[in-house]
């Protein structure tokens, strides 16, 4: 018997792809952000509120990915800008050839925003770069303070904590300085907003989050490479 | 659970590297999975198990390394593992910390047949 080094990733040819849509984003000047959560945080309500925001005509794009229906882009579609579903069939995740080829048809030199919403896991969307600029992680006050412990990987890769559904803390027992700890113990210096997208509050904080995010970025692909 | 679908691009990946070598026989494939790669050794040997069997690669064996988050100190380089979510260095204190290990989802070797 012989063993025989490898040295490859399994995910090498997602992890290809999507190098390559990291490279056209930077190129056309588009900040691209992944939006995960567990089904039902509030990925779709917190795009629905930050596109409501946004002037007419914002050179903005949504893919939104479900296993099934396409019920997410249509709640989307309404305020206008151009949105597609990407529907798995099953796949509980969304992979980087899927953006490439959802994005086949639009034109890249009219956008400069483009919001992914990924199928509703904690888990497995970690490991599927998109060429994203950065993770979006959405964790809403029913679903308990012990996720960022529980599901490690996601809030580490994540920029930004947002959590949801303040509205619905005097009936439920979630203790938010223990998910906030538990966040930044998971990865120290994590940016946390907390929202909701029922009763509007703090959402000019996330609005002004973007707002940074999209300067920053712009800073970013100004600077010469290196 | 996407554990399937990373069995199968392991699967895919050896399939190419043993047509590549002339069609040997490759007995065992090794992968390395981080702590934090989002994948379960478990249920990526399950996947992995039910994907080949029956199947031309049924004797193929998969051995997962599992791999801690390790972090380097930039301060005074030591290396350490992150235990119960200990960020700072345990030899200097010093906060400014890198992740070396724990994000791998990695084939390491395989072990062919032959000299
Ligand atoms: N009370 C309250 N309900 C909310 C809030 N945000 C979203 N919801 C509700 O939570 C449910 C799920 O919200 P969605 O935005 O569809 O969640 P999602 O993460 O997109 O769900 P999937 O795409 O299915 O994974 C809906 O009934 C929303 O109306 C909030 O801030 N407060
Ligand atoms: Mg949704
Ligand atoms: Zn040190």
């Amino acid at each position: 018997m012989n063993r025989v080094p490898v040295e490859k990733k399994v995910l090498s040819e997602n992890d290809r792809i999507a190098a390559e849509l990291r490279t056209k984003f930077r190129e056309h000047g588009i900040l691209c952000l992944n939006f995960i959560s567990s089904p039902g945080a509030g990925k779709t309500s917190l795009l629905e509120r930050t596109l409501e925001g946004l002037p007419r005509e914002a050179r903005v794009a949504v893919l939104t990915g479900d296993i099934q229906t396409d019920n997410d882009a249509q709640r989307v579609a309404r305020f206008g800008f151009p949105v597609r579903q990407i529907t798995t069939g099953g796949t509980c995740h969304l992979d980087a050839r899927m953006i490439e080829r959802a994005l086949a048809e639009w034109r890249l030199e009219d956008l400069d925003l483009l919001l992914i919403e990924n199928v509703g896991n904690l888990v497995c969307p970690a490991s599927y770069d998109l060429g994203e600029a950065a993770k979006i992680v959405v964790l809403s006050v029913a679903e308990g303070e012990d996720k960022p412990l529980k599901y490690p990987a996601i809030f580490f890769k994540s920029e930004l904590l947002v959590l949801n559904k303040l509205d619905l803390l005097p009936f439920v027992p979630f203790d938010i300085a223990a998910a906030r700890e538990n966040a930044r113990r998971v990865h120290p210096g994590m940016e946390i907003l907390e929202v909701s997208c029922t009763s509007r509050e703090g959402l000019c904080a996330w609005q002004k989050w973007m707002e940074k995010r999209r300067a920053a970025f712009r800073e970013e692909i100004a600077a010469p490479a290196g | 659970m996407h554990e399937l679908s990373i069995a199968n691009s392991i699967l895919e990946a050896v399939q190419a590297e043993a047509a590549r070598r002339g069609g040997v026989c490759v007995r065992s494939v090794g992968v390395r999975v981080g702590e934090w790669s989002g994948v379960v050794p478990e249920a990526l040997e399950f996947g992995f198990e039910a994907l080949v069997k029956d199947t031309a690669w049924k004797s193929l064996k998969l051995q997962i390394e599992r791999c801690p988050r390790r972090q380097r100190c930039t301060a005074c380089g030591h290396e350490f593992a992150v235990d119960g979510y200990e960020w700072n260095c345990p030899a200097c204190n010093s906060s400014q910390t890198v992740p070396i290990s724990g994000d791998e989802l990695e084939i390491a070797y395989l072990e062919v047949e032959g000299p």
